[in-house]
């Protein structure tokens, strides 16, 4: 239904996408592919990254399966936290050997080290299991430098470009899609009318326009943040195009545009936003919302999908504030972090 | 209100919780009168469907009065007399437009979730995990019915609960998955199952003109319910060898059409039994899948095989050679339920069918718990259980209990 066709961990062989262009016609149209470098995804793992996966296997099958021997090896003590180590573990390396957007999981591997180098120095503490835990520590130390350098390598290749026009650095481009049955007029008549937008953009609070080029942004930024930006309408072609840039830096810089296009034999409007933007928090952040699922990426998916939800069925399926019984703390956490509904 | 809670594999509880309220403009709320479990329901309850949490509102095939419509509801009033389909389906988009309801792209609030396990989301189902939505279940007094200008359908006071509750759900799955055997005049459909979905499909079959239908189970009760109401021919695998008898039974060509009624937990003996048994338990694989492997290879060259039984994730092992090389259509799906309501409800109203026949026991909602264990052990030959979530708690002993809420045809 929706398509992504990029991942920002695709970054190392973007080189050749240069500029912001919105999307030129006939350049990605409904069936002209993909554009060459921006689009391109990973074409395999490096051999580093490959190895990180595959040590993240071993180790984890080896800890769910015999902890109370890794728990030996390496000098802990809790064979129920080395069985949640080696679930991590293995979680890790699936998503390295599977997935072709690496960073969040290598940066997933950083987190898990951290944790891992502070249990083995309490462990280094305890009498008797110094020898073990000690030598524990530097191969999971030399691991640790690994990760970081195969996490930085992939999220840094992409920082420092900037799209033309925009004020801040603007580092990741992507772009989604989805199919509406409603026609192309109709779905930019209600994306032109801002107001309409915080009824579908989930973390848009609101957008007030101040001239007919410019107007006021306010949303909530990560953590109860919020964050506040004015853009500019750089391009408005009725029932076809809107294309926008962020003017002030606001550290929510992005250039984009949305464009409708009429789906063959009457089936609606294809509706594609791209988008380019700099992440909060530089590399670092933008790994770390993408595992919690606040990334942009998730987010336009998300709300391209309610947009066509409110054009075609005129509401937002919802199960927020219907019965339930007793929830568990995880059931309490993933629904009020509106991770599932 | 009274709701059977999911707390964990054979964890129920049927416990107080808040009354359900109208969250959107298209809702509606409905004193439930009649609710039944699903097959599929013994899934949830075994533990094998992923994205359940504690304090899930378990049900989905329900039915009863209106008692309160939203803004936007303008074909229901306060009073009507709904039974309520199990996938909820918005009408408008691509795959409603096409009467293929259970495709609904709008109705899946969790639709992302879905995505990751299956590569796109099929529509929202009531009481039927968080991958499908999340939405709370109708084994409870009251539940609201997202899209209710859409899913439920009025039935005449004439027509007892029993006659048309199966309209939820059980009743269109065994029509769907009859119908899209594409049944010709002579044609032999074999039947994998003889719960309720399977006995609807060998009703089915019959109605859509199968020359024979042959049902295979291994529990005497419902093999002999599908000879009873559909003259279906029987074959119990614990006593015969299934592959062999149906090459017999139709001149070595095998059946025209193969529907496999019994979805992921199917048994199996010997040793394709305990490997499945062995992988699902290891989580190396999670559906286990004999019905649907031997009705492949015991299908006909270019017949049909067709699925209503509920798989979730992986199978393995899956002839699929015999699919190739036989030229096999492979048909399945969540029933569209929305498309199947109206026609069906004319079969009842003519006395073509009669679906209350399926129903072996009447409970009520507080025996929830005892209920779920009796259908999956199928213990006292338990096919069908009805809930009533009104009735008092019947205070004789549980042996009375069977003998008055049994319904005898």
């Amino acid at each position: 239904m929706a398509t992504d066709v990029t991942q920002p961990g695709s970054g190392r062989s973007r080189s050749q996408h240069s500029a912001f262009s919105g999307i030129e016609p006939g350049g990605l149209g409904a069936h002209a592919g993909f554009r060459g470098g921006g689009l391109a995804r990973r074409d395999t793992a490096d051999s580093l990254e490959r190895g990180l996966g595959w040590f993240s296997m071993c180790l984890g099958a080896a800890a769910v399966a015999a902890p109370r021997w890794v728990c030996w090896l390496s000098g802990l003590r809790s064979p129920t936290v080395m069985r949640l180590v080696g679930t991590r573990e293995l979680t890790a390396g699936i998503g390295i050997l599977t997935q072709s957007d690496l960073a969040p999981w290598l940066w997933s591997r950083v987190v898990g080290d951290t944790f891992d180098l502070a249990a083995l120095s309490i462990a280094l503490g305890r009498r008797g299991r110094r020898g073990r835990a000690a030598v524990a520590l530097a191969a999971v130390a030399g691991v640790t430098a690994l990760d970081l350098f195969a996490a930085t390598r992939l999220t840094g290749s992409r920082a420092g470009r900037t799209a033309p026009g925009v004020s801040g650095r603007t580092d990741i481009y992507l772009e989604r899609s989805i199919a509406v049955s409603k026609s192309p007029e109709e779905c930019y008549r209600f994306w032109r009318s801002f107001e309409n937008l915080p009824r579908f953009m989930q973390t848009l609070e609101s957008v007030q326009q101040l001239d007919e080029r410019r107007a006021r942004w306010v949303a909530k930024g990560p953590m109860a943040t919020r964050l506040e930006w004015t853009s500019e309408i750089t391009a408005d072609r009725p029932g076809e195009e809107l294309a926008w840039r962020t003017l002030d830096d606001s550290g929510a810089a992005n250039a984009g545009s949305v464009r409708f296009e009429a789906a063959p034999a009457g089936r609606g409007t294809i509706v594609r936003v791209s988008l380019h933007y700099s992440p909060r928090g530089g590399a670092l952040g933008a790994g770390l919302v993408r595992l919690l699922g606040h990334d942009p990426q998730s987010r336009i998916r998300e709300d391209l999908r309610r947009f066509k939800q409110v054009m075609e069925t005129g509401e937002i399926p919802t199960t927020r504030g219907q019965p339930s019984g007793r929830r568990s703390l995880f059931g309490r956490v993933t629904r009020q972090w509106g991770l599932m509904s | 209100m009274k709701a059977n809670v999911w707390y964990g594999k054979e964890q129920l509880k049927v416990e107080s919780v808040p009354d359900p309220k109208i969250l959107n403009p298209r809702d509606a709320i409905v004193r439930i009168t009649s609710t039944a479990i699903c097959g599929s329901d013994l899934h949830i309850y075994d533990g094998y469907i992923p994205g359940m949490l504690p304090g899930d509102i378990l049900g989905h095939e329900f039915m009863g009065e209106v008692v309160e419509v939203g803004p936007e509801v303008r074909n229901l009033k306060i009073g009507d007399r709904v039974v309520n389909p199990f996938p909820i389906a918005c009408g408008a988009c691509f795959f409603c437009q096409q009467s293929l309801h259970s495709l609904c792209e709008n109705s899946n609030p969790n639709a992302w979730l879905a995505e990751k396990l299956w590569g796109h989301s099929p529509a929202g189902l009531f009481g039927y995990s968080h991958l499908l939505g999340g939405f709370a279940g109708g084994q409870a007094q009251y539940a609201r019915i997202p899209f209710a200008d859409v899913g439920p359908i009025k039935v005449p006071e004439d027509l007892s609960d029993e006659q048309v509750l199966f309209l939820s759900d059980v009743f269109p799955t065994g029509y769907m998955a009859a119908e899209q055997c594409n049944i010709r005049p002579g044609d032999t459909v074999a039947v994998w199952g003889c719960g309720p979905v399977g006995l609807f499909a060998i009703k089915s079959a019959r109605l859509l003109g199968a020359e024979r239908v042959i049902a295979i189970d291994r529990f005497p009760a419902r093999l002999r319910k599908a000879s009873q109401w559909a003259d279906a021919e029987t074959l119990n695998y614990e006593q015969v060898d299934v592959r062999e008898a149906l090459e017999v039974m139709t001149g070595g060509r095998g059946p025209d059409a193969c529907i496999d009624a019994v979805g992921m937990e199917g048994h199996a003996h010997g040793a394709f039994g305990t490997y499945d048994k062995l992988k699902q338990a290891l989580w190396l694989e999670s559906d286990r899948p004999p019905a649907l492997r031997q009705a492949l290879m015991a299908c006909r060259n270019g017949g049909t095989v067709s699925i209503p039984g509920v798989y979730g994730g992986f199978v393995d092992k899956i002839p699929f050679g015999a699919v190739v090389n036989k030229a096999l259509t492979v048909r399945s799906g969540q029933t569209h339920v929305q498309r199947y309501l109206r026609p069906l409800l004319e079969l009842i109203e003519k006395g073509s069918i009669d679906p209350g026949f399926v129903v072996t026991h009447r409970l009520a909602l507080e025996e929830a718990p005892r209920a779920y264990r009796m259908f999956r052990d199928k213990e006292d030959s338990c096919i069908k259980v009805v809930l009533q979530p009104w009735a008092d708690v019947p205070t004789v002993e549980p042996e009375k209990v069977h003998e008055t809420g049994r319904i005898l045809h």
